[in-house]
């Protein structure tokens, strides 16, 4: 779900990641990355009974394009259209008034009511499990979706609260130090994962 | 598009904002605005913050708005107002801040008779201090409202005409939006009879009208502020049906302007005196979207300055 605000977020963001970071190495490349969301394609497929109750909610602002991606996988294999939606969690994190400046907030937009669906949340990175947090409890203001699962590209360790994934593109051993981003072909950069370190 | 960083440790006016800085807060406001569609009307942002309403002059609406802003936020809000204030004591105005803030608030908003009350208190609190309205020098939430609902309707400021017709000499509300549609690039005209005007207003960089017709020429937006009944008192003017007769905003008035322009008010509206009702309750006015940006606006503000009153 792409709207001209939401993508110009998601270039914001990125500049402001990668300021103080310098590449180490490519981790995954532009086949791996597709082949890693048909695989979970596939899964979502086997473990669901009707995906026409499926939404997809894509959190701000690395799971926009992936939960798109998704979408058009799913929709060629079972022939009709797949709910998604975006969700921006900012307003939710628990280290939101930390900083100043403050983070921009971006928009949130779920098509449905939740209630009777099971809502498929996707996001790029796994880390430490907080954005998932924050995710789960402003979808619980929206409504009560009758489960809720959890789909990322990367998995990269390192929890601080009891959070799994149901689907997982890749897992990636990394140190607390380093940072994985994704980088998307969307906004006309070259699908790849990338591991950076702090610079200097 | 770099993110803009908004630095303020406060909002007294609209003066002291950049360009970018109206933006950040009409982006946020965007979004905040969603907020209040939910069916659960609330975010944990602020949650364990405490917002002051010091309301020295009264208000409902204002205040209201400043309420549900800081709910919606998940904030703790405390309404003070003069009545119930110990100003009736004969309390100074610093005293009281210094009390308040001694309560340790994260933010407290401030109306207050007095131009310039509000620098004065951010000066000598801890809190972030927003001024709800300073006698007759500025009243930043309103002006910043104002540009939210148009930017809704018009998606832009650069070459937009906007009059303000009214009591500009009296207004608040006028000088607010006086200085953000003048820094948004938009072309503002002010119409009035000449009592009601200040001198030397085009320092503002606004044209000076006496009549409203030429005023409200091909305007795109026309902001109608409200006559109070103390100036016919103050014999600033002579009756309020003479100032309907020749400023009052009536429909063949308002097809002067563009076939797209919308009527806006600050509230609260005198129907009949400087707006007709058929005008006010129109298809062209947006008066209560106003009030719907307001607390999206006032969220957007009160996320921006929060912070631990010990910083």
């Amino acid at each position: 779900m792409k709207t001209s605000k939401g993508v110009d977020l998601l270039i914001t963001t990125r500049r402001e990641k990668t300021k103080h970071l310098t590449q180490d190495r490519q981790l995954l490349d532009e086949g791996e990355i597709n082949s890693s969301l048909q695989r979970i394609t596939q899964e979502i497929l086997e473990r669901c009974t009707d995906p026409k109750k499926l939404l997809l909610v894509g959190i701000r602002t690395g799971g926009v394009f992936l939960t798109e991606r998704l979408r058009q996988m799913l929709v060629s294999r079972v022939g009709h259209d797949i709910k998604i939606g975006a969700m921006d969690i900012t307003l939710y994190r628990d280290d939101v008034l930390v900083d100043m400046p403050r983070p921009e907030v971006g928009p949130t937009e779920l098509p449905c009511m939740l209630e009777g669906h099971t809502v498929i949340l996707v996001d790029d990175v796994l880390f430490t499990g907080r954005t998932v947090r924050a995710a789960l409890v402003e979808l619980m203001d929206f409504g009560r979706p009758a489960g809720v699962q959890l789909a990322v590209l990367i998995d990269r360790g390192h929890r601080e609260l009891p959070i799994q994934a149901d689907y997982v593109g890749f897992q990636i051993q990394t140190t607390r130090e380093e940072s994985v981003l994704v980088f998307f072909h969307e906004l006309g950069q070259n699908d790849r994962v990338v591991l950076f370190r702090r610079k200097g | 598009m770099i993110a803009p960083s908004f630095q303020h440790r406060h909002l007294l006016g609209i003066e002291e904002l950049s360009r970018e800085d109206i933006f950040t807060i009409l982006n946020l406001a965007d979004n905040f605005y969603e907020i209040s569609e939910r069916s659960i009307k609330r975010v944990p942002t602020l949650r364990g913050k405490t917002v002051i309403n010091f309301f020295m002059e009264p208000s409902t609406r204002t205040r209201t708005s400043f309420e549900i802003a800081g709910k919606r936020l998940s904030a703790d809000v405390i309404n003070i107002s003069e009545s119930g204030s110990s100003a009736k004591k004969g309390e100074s105005l610093l005293d009281t801040a210094r009390n308040l803030n001694a309560m340790r608030p994260d933010v407290i908003v401030l109306r207050h008779f007095v131009a310039g009350a509000t620098h004065f208190i951010a000066q000598h609190v801890t809190a972030a201090v927003v001024n709800g309205g300073d006698g007759m020098h500025e009243h930043p939430t309103q002006a910043l409202l104002d540009c939210a609902t148009i930017r809704k309707h018009k998606d832009h400021f650069e070459g937009l005409t906007v009059a303000i017709i009214g009591d500009v000499a009296h207004s608040r509300v006028a000088r607010s939006n006086i200085h953000a549609l003048t820094k948004l690039g938009a072309h503002v005209r002010v119409a009035a009879p000449m009592t009601l005007l200040p001198l030397g207003i085009e320092s503002m960089g606004v044209e000076v009208f006496h009549r409203i017709e030429p005023a409200l020429k091909d305007a795109d937006v026309v902001m109608v502020l409200r006559l109070q009944k103390e100036r016919q008192e103050a014999g600033l003017i002579p009756n309020t049906r003479e100032y309907s007769r020749y400023f009052g905003i009536n429909p063949q008035r308002l097809d002067l302007a563009k076939p797209d322009a919308i009527v806006m008010h600050p509230g609260p509206i005198n129907r009949g005196v400087e707006i007709e009702p058929e005008v006010a309750d129109g298809s062209r006015s947006t008066i209560l979207e106003q009030v719907t940006y307001g607390v999206a606006v006032r969220m957007a503000v009160l996320y921006l300055l929060a912070r631990p009153s010990s910083e």
